[in-house]
């Protein structure tokens, strides 16, 4: 191999490697399921937040596609999840869950057409318009959905037929960690795959990329029905731990609000959907307490002054921590490298 | 039928009232504004107050709105709006939704969550029949006041040289800036006053369109629908993208009450699919 392809070929590699800090963070993850079993309630809605927020980083922090309609797929799957249950289709809900995603994926399949064309303006209307059509198409058959009511009865049955969902939502949360997790090891495969440095390289420069053969369009379809996919997983979830669908899973501010987890944990590096859950959850409970019905004001708040502020200065966080794991990773393991 | 025309053209009338203030400020800074609907609902507001509960007449209410509504226009972009211009269209969204979400907030701690009215003089209420054709009062006036001031708008644009100054702004912030036109300036004034349009098309349009806190979300789509559909480099291409919406809008939930909501967002989804700048952007424009 010739020097520098080795070269690159062993940054790309030491890029990719999970660093110890990732392990604490999972680590720290698996622990809660034991150590704080008051609180799984909230843990199960981080849960499926944080795959939702990831689903938007994958066409955000890595494709540079702003979408104002995320929900659109969120509440597909979360329909699609809850109606399985309800007409007793599939009544495992792993296979339901996997089912929901991959109609949402033929939705975001279908849509991410619309998205290919235009400036941003045009992506953010048609993102918003889809959802909302959605939302107007939820509402509009109230036989099949329940529309303004929601659809209620739904029963879902036990995990691989085994572990039954438990009024404390023990069994429901350690159920959407798990998947959480499949789909974060996955996300994060294909991010550090050759697939993924080429749309990083898209939302660098599109014109670029594409003359360097990297085919723009196909690469951004691809990722948007992936995302589509990771989203309608995310409203499965919160359709089977819930045990209900309402036409609130499509609603503009499911998507604004989603936007704003995104933002505090910072785009680009898939962790930003998570840690902006946490802190987002964890806000928003800690307003909701203070002022149950005008939280909405301090989030609009939060949101004006972290821009005035600057992401990117927020963003110094983030990049404070991650520098450090890449240090403490340099001292842990100088074997590994120099063994290489 | 008739009637079903003429209240889809009041409608549309009241859409571009509501809405050219934002055609015009995405098309000169190319900044998005979610807020927009923000200063139609103080608008609102501020007549609703001033007419309801201090006995100012209809008319007075109408101006003020229209005044104050500017000011606070002209108060948020120069102490807020000037930092986020630079910024990226993602901050930009960001900034206006946190807005939109705190005005929703801080209105409905104020004034409380249900729908309110303004009381209409009694002269502009009920309708009356005009060669067969039922023509409501209100809607009427609406449709006097929105033609005045579209015709004012195109005149201030086309023959005074603010206008000048403001289509060269729009077509080449650079080069105007060049020319030593001051393009803040002239972007300040033209929020102001397109916000000061959108505090009069809310008080007006509450009749119609109904005023509560949610306001701002509820017809956000709509104004942006009327951007995106008519293009942002002139009023008419808004202009008669408000009148289409208008008039589709109404007549879809008239005869097709279950597809009503789908109709504007289909002729949406299929112009930016067919005409991504706009159903009557100039060739060449920006």
């Amino acid at each position: 191999m010739p020097p520098l392809v080795e070269q690159v070929a062993r940054h790309l590699a030491a890029r990719a490697r999970w660093s110890p800090l990732e392990y604490a963070f999972w680590l720290a993850a698996l622990a809660s399921i034991f150590l704080l079993p008051g609180r799984h309630l909230i843990l199960t809605e981080i849960a499926w937040l944080a795959l939702f927020a990831l689903s938007l980083d994958l066409i955000l922090g890595y494709a540079g596609i702003i979408s104002l309609g995320h929900a659109a797929f969120f509440g597909f799957g979360s329909y699609i999840a809850a109606l399985l249950a309800k007409h007793g289709i599939i009544n495992e809900p792993v296979l339901a869950l996997v089912v929901a995603g991959l109609c949402a994926a033929v939705l975001g399949f279908a849509t991410s057409f619309l998205v290919l064309r235009g400036s941003d303006l045009t992506r953010l209307m048609v993102t918003l318009g889809v959802a909302l059509i959605m939302r107007e198409i939820a509402n509009q058959i109230p036989d099949i959905t329940g529309g303004a009511d929601g659809l209620q009865g739904v029963i879902i049955g036990p995990i691989l037929g085994i572990f039954q969902f438990d009024i404390f939502g023990h069994v429901g949360y350690a159920y959407c960690l798990t998947v959480l997790f499949v789909l974060f090891v996955l996300a994060r495969r294909i991010v550090y795959s050759p697939f993924g440095l080429s749309l990083q390289s898209v939302k660098g420069n599109a014109l670029r990329a594409g003359s360097i053969g990297i085919p723009v369009n196909a690469r951004l379809v691809a990722v948007y029905t992936l995302a589509a996919f990771y989203a309608g997983v995310a409203g499965g979830l919160l359709a089977q731990t819930t045990a209900f669908a309402s036409l609130d899973v499509f609603s503009f501010e499911r998507s604004a609000d989603l936007l704003l987890v995104l933002i505090i944990g910072g785009t680009g590096y898939l962790y930003g959907g998570l840690i902006g859950a946490v802190i987002f959850k964890l806000m928003q409970d800690w307003i909701a307490h203070l002022t149950p019905q005008y939280w909405q004001f301090w989030i609009g708040l939060v949101l004006v002054l972290i821009v005035l502020v600057g992401r990117e200065r927020i963003g110094l966080w983030t990049g404070g921590v991650r520098a450090l794991v890449e240090s403490t990773t340099r001292r842990l393991m100088p074997v590994a490298r120099e063994g290489r | 039928m008739l009637t079903i025309l003429f209240d889809g053209i009041a409608y549309g009338m009241l859409l571009f009232v509501l809405a050219c203030g934002l055609s015009v400020t995405l098309g000169l800074m190319n900044f998005v504004n979610l807020a927009h609907g923000a200063f139609a609902m103080a608008g609102g507001y501020i007549t609703l107050i001033l007419v309801n509960r201090a006995g100012v007449p209809f008319a007075a209410g109408l101006a003020i709105a229209f005044l104050s509504s500017a000011l606070i226009g002209a108060l948020f972009e120069r102490t807020l709006y000037v930092h986020v211009y630079r910024k990226s269209h993602l901050d930009q969204v960001l900034f206006t939704i946190g807005l939109v979400f705190m005005s929703v907030a801080a209105v409905d701690y104020v004034m409380g969550s249900q729908q309110v009215y303004i009381q209409v003089p009694s002269a502009l209420q009920g309708r009356f029949e005009f060669f067969g054709v039922g023509i409501g009062r209100y809607r009427l006036l609406i449709i006097v006041i929105c033609g005045l001031l579209t015709v004012g708008l195109q005149l201030i644009l086309s023959s005074t040289r603010f206008g000048s100054r403001l289509r060269a702004s729009v077509d080449d912030a650079r080069v105007a800036r060049g020319l030593g036109i001051n393009v803040g300036a002239v972007f300040t004034l033209t929020f102001a006053f397109g916000s000061g349009l959108a505090g009069l098309g809310g008080a007006l349009g509450a009749e119609i369109l109904g005023l509560d806190p949610t306001f701002p979300l509820k017809y956000m789509v709509y104004f942006l629908i009327v951007v995106t559909v008519g293009g942002t480099s002139s009023i008419t291409g808004p202009f008669l993208a408000s009148l289409l919406i208008g008039i589709c809008d109404v007549a879809g939930k008239y005869y097709v009450p279950k597809f009503g909501a789908f109709v504007i967002y289909t002729i949406m989804i299929v112009v930016l699919i067919l005409r991504p700048q706009g159903l009557f952007a100039r060739a060449g424009g920006k």
